[in-house]
């Protein structure tokens, strides 16, 4: 239940739109802490999003992005009730994933 | 405005909480089935796009050309930052046939900040948040029908996105 990813797919008839926020630190690899010291990067690389099996957006991010990224985008079709599937992986090679139905 | 303050200490201890519990989750069982319907789904990260430290370099290898300027591709972007952590620009375009868009920040580290891929069906325009280290021209580049589109404008920062 819990996740990383929240996300919220609106059909408008036409298109679907799609919001995405995540929690995630996104650090970029230039940014020293307290003590002087870099924190290491840590970043998601890659955000997808599938719909019908397909990809219908594909986010490469580097450490530029901020930190607990969103993202807004929309695709032509759609139909109320149906599922989309989100995943990210970072450059640690952790991942997360959810889907989410149309409202 | 005590309630208020309490409201959002509880709100936010469980988000944290959430966030705790979404980590273990991450750790444990999701990992297995995501990796590769990630892999197969298109195709690689541009690692080496993300390395280059100046604009032309960061495109050419990522897109293998270079831009031409074009007043159709749209930028929203605010024309001061007053926090270079977070940046909201939006990008839009009356192309067709688009395929890639991607931001460019000059003056950061490094220059790429994201790339979207932008598979057929899907509307060529996308919002998200960036990061700026200082006062700097912002680049959006768009792929359409093969040939590469710019648009880019100077957002100015008051405070850097880059810690210190």
């Amino acid at each position: 239940m819990a996740s990383s990813i929240r996300v919220r797919a609106t059909s408008t008839g036409d298109t679907t739109e799609v919001q995405a926020l995540i929690q995630h630190p996104m650090d970029s690899g230039f940014v020293k802490d307290a003590k002087g010291e870099i924190i290491p990067p840590h970043f998601i690389q890659e955000l997808t999003f599938e719909y019908d099996g397909k990809a219908v957006f594909v986010a490469d991010w580097g450490g530029g992005i901020s930190k607990d990224p969103y993202v807004k985008f929309a695709f032509k079709g759609g139909n109320k009730g149906d599922e989309i599937k989100i995943g990210w992986v970072d450059n640690k090679g952790t991942s997360d994933a959810t889907t989410t139905k149309i409202q | 405005m005590t309630i208020v303050t309490s409201e959002f200490s509880r709100t936010r201890r469980l988000m944290l909480k959430s966030a705790g519990v979404a980590a273990l989750i991450g750790l444990g069982v999701i990992p297995l089935g995501v990796p590769q319907a990630l892999a197969a789904a298109n195709d690689k990260y541009p690692e080496d796009a993300f390395k280059q430290k100046n604009e032309a370099d960061a495109i050419k290898a990522l897109y293998g050309k270079t831009p031409e300027p074009s007043d159709k591709v749209k930028m929203d972007a605010p024309e001061i930052a007053e926090n270079g952590a977070v940046v909201p620009i939006s990008a839009t375009t009356t192309l067709s046939d688009v395929t890639s868009i991607s931001f460019l920040v000059t003056e950061n580290p490094v220059t790429l900040v994201a790339s979207y891929r932008i598979p057929a069906g899907t509307l060529p325009s996308v919002a998200n948040r960036i990061k700026m280290a200082k006062t700097s021209n912002v680049t959006v580049v768009v792929e359409a029908g093969g040939k590469l589109y710019s648009a880019a404008k100077e957002i100015k920062v008051t405070v850097g996105g880059c810690g210190g």
